[in-house]
C-alpha cells in the first residue's frame, strides 16, 4: 500500500494511506499514513458502526492538513472487542446434527455439513442482502467436490470458468470458507460472533477444515512449485498453524 | 490487533521478514482542502464486481469499482487467507467505505466523490504495481480526482 502512495503522489495526487503493519509503513515511508490498531481485514475498525468508521475516515482525511511529510500518525481509538468469550450456548449450526461416521469420506462429510448449513446461509443472505460466496462461479457443492478431487488420483486438469486448476483451487478454498462463515452468521447471534470465535469453530469443528488440512498435505510435496506454494500459503492461515503443530517458515527459504 | 505483538511468534517472524521496497525520498503534493477535493478510494483488498475476473497470484492489475456499485455486487478474490474476512462479509464499508465517503460529500466535508474507485490485490510486491499505478494516474486525472485514500486489508 505504501508503494502506491509513492507512485501516485509522484504522479501529482495527494495520498493518505491506512497502515495496518506499522513496521512496514515505517520502512516504506509513504507521504501520509494513519496506523490503526485494528485486526487485519478490518481497516475501518467495526462493521455496521458508521460513527466509528466515520471517525477513522475523518482522521485519515485530517492527514491532508499536515504541512510536511512523511507523516505516520497513530489512530488512538481501539475497536471494541467482538464476540462472546466462548461458543457455548450458541444455536445450531455451530454443532452439526449428524456425527461423522468412520466410513464417510471427507467429500461426503463436507457436503453433509453444507446441507446442514444451507438454511442458515440462506437466512444470512436474506438478512444481509448480499453474499461474498461466488468468486468461483460454481455451486457450493461443486466447490466442495472440486476441492476434494485434489485428494484423488485424478485431480482437476481442465480450465473451468476461465480458471486454471490451481487458480480454481484457491478460489474454491475462499468460497467454501466464506459459505461456512456466512452460514454461522445466519443464527440469531450471527453478527455478534467475533472473528476469533468463528475461526475457532471453523478450524476445530468442521470437516471443511479437515479437508483444507488434507489439501495442504497433498499440495506441499507436489512437483509443481505453484501448487507447493498454494499448499504452504493459501489453505491454512498462519494464525492457525500453532493449533495444528505447523511451523513451516517457507519465507526463510531462498 | 494489528500490533506486531498481537501475532504469535510465527506471525511476527513473517511480518518482520517481509522484504519491503526502498524509496530514497518521499514525494509530497500540497493537497487541496478536503472540503474542495474530489476523492477516490484505492483498496488493495482484491475487490471486484460480481462476475469480474478474480485476481490471481502476483496479479498487478486492478479492478474498477464505480461509486454506485451496490454492496451486493462486491466480491473479494484476494489470494491471501491471512486476514479476517468476516468483517467484510458483514459490511463492505469495513474495507471500502463508500457509504461513509458519500456521507462526507453530502455533509460538505469533502468536495466530491470520484466516479470510480479501484482495487488492487495487495499480496503483490509493490514494485510490480508501479506500472499499473502509472496507468491508473491517467484515469484518475480524467476523473479530475485530487486526493486518494489508500486502504489495505
Amino acid at each position: 500500500m505504501g508503494g502506491l502512495g509513492h507512485y501516485l503522489e509522484r504522479a501529482g495526487f495527494a495520498t493518505a494511506s491506512i497502515s495496518l503493519i506499522r513496521l512496514h509503513t515505517e520502512k516504506i515511508r509513504p507521504p501520509r499514513a494513519l496506523w490503526v490498531p485494528f485486526e487485519l481485514g478490518r481497516p475501518f475498525g467495526v462493521p455496521h458502526d458508521a460513527a466509528f468508521q466515520s471517525r477513522v475516515l475523518q482522521a485519515l482525511l485530517g492527514l491532508f492538513e499536515t504541512k510536511q511529510g512523511p507523516v505516520l500518525a497513530d489512530y488512538p481509538e481501539e475497536a471494541p472487542e467482538t464476540g462472546p468469550a466462548g461458543m457455548d450456548g450458541l444455536a445450531c449450526p455451530m454443532r452439526f446434527d449428524a456425527p461423522a461416521s468412520k466410513d464417510e469420506t471427507l467429500e461426503a462429510a463436507v457436503i453433509r455439513e453444507i446441507n446442514e448449513l444451507r438454511p442458515w446461509y440462506d437466512l444470512a443472505f436474506e438478512r444481509r442482502r448480499r453474499t461474498t460466496v461466488g468468486v468461483t462461479g460454481l455451486d457450493i457443492e461443486e466447490v466442495a467436490r472440486t476441492l476434494a478431487s485434489w485428494l484423488t488420483e485424478t485431480p482437476p486438469s481442465q480450465i473451468v470458468k476461465d480458471q486454471t486448476p490451481a487458480a480454481m483451487l484457491k478460489l474454491a478454498v475462499e468460497d467454501l470458507r466464506a459459505f461456512y462463515f456466512e452460514a454461522a452468521a445466519g443464527q440469531p447471534q450471527g453478527d455478534t460472533i467475533g472473528s476469533k470465535q468463528l475461526a475457532d469453530w471453523f478450524w476445530e469443528e468442521t470437516s471443511a477444515a479437515k479437508l483444507f488440512l488434507a489439501l495442504r498435505d497433498r499440495l506441499i510435496p507436489d512437483d509443481d512449485p505453484a501448487l507447493q506454494m498454494l499448499g504452504r500459503n493459501s489453505v491454512v492461515p498462519r494464525e492457525q498453524w500453532k493449533r495444528f503443530g505447523i511451523d513451516d517458515r517457507w519465507w526463510h527459504q531462498s | 490487533m494489528a500490533r506486531l505483538t498481537d501475532f504469535d511468534e510465527i506471525g511476527q517472524d513473517y511480518y518482520k521478514s517481509m522484504p519491503m521496497p526502498e524509496f530514497s525520498e518521499t514525494p509530497w503534493v500540497t493537497p487541496k482542502p478536503s472540503s474542495e477535493a474530489r476523492v477516490a478510494i484505492i483498496s488493495t483488498a482484491g475487490l471486484q464486481r460480481r462476475g469480474d475476473r478474480p485476481f490471481s497470484v502476483n496479479s498487478a492489475d486492478y479492478r474498477l469499482l464505480p461509486s454506485d456499485t451496490p454492496a451486493a455486487n462486491l466480491e473479494m478474490s484476494h489470494v491471501s487467507i491471512n486476514f479476517d474476512r468476516s468483517g467484510f462479509q458483514q459490511d463492505h464499508n469495513i474495507a471500502l467505505p463508500i457509504d461513509r465517503l458519500n456521507e462526507f460529500a453530502a455533509a460538505g466535508k469533502i468536495g466530491s466523490v470520484a466516479s470510480i474507485h479501484y482495487s488492487f490485490m495487495g499480496a503483490t510486491h509493490p514494485d510490480k504495481l508501479e506500472q499499473a499505478a502509472s496507468q491508473l494516474a491517467r484515469v484518475l486525472r480524467q476523473d479530475q480526482v485530487d486526493s486518494v485514500l489508500l486502504v489495505p486489508i
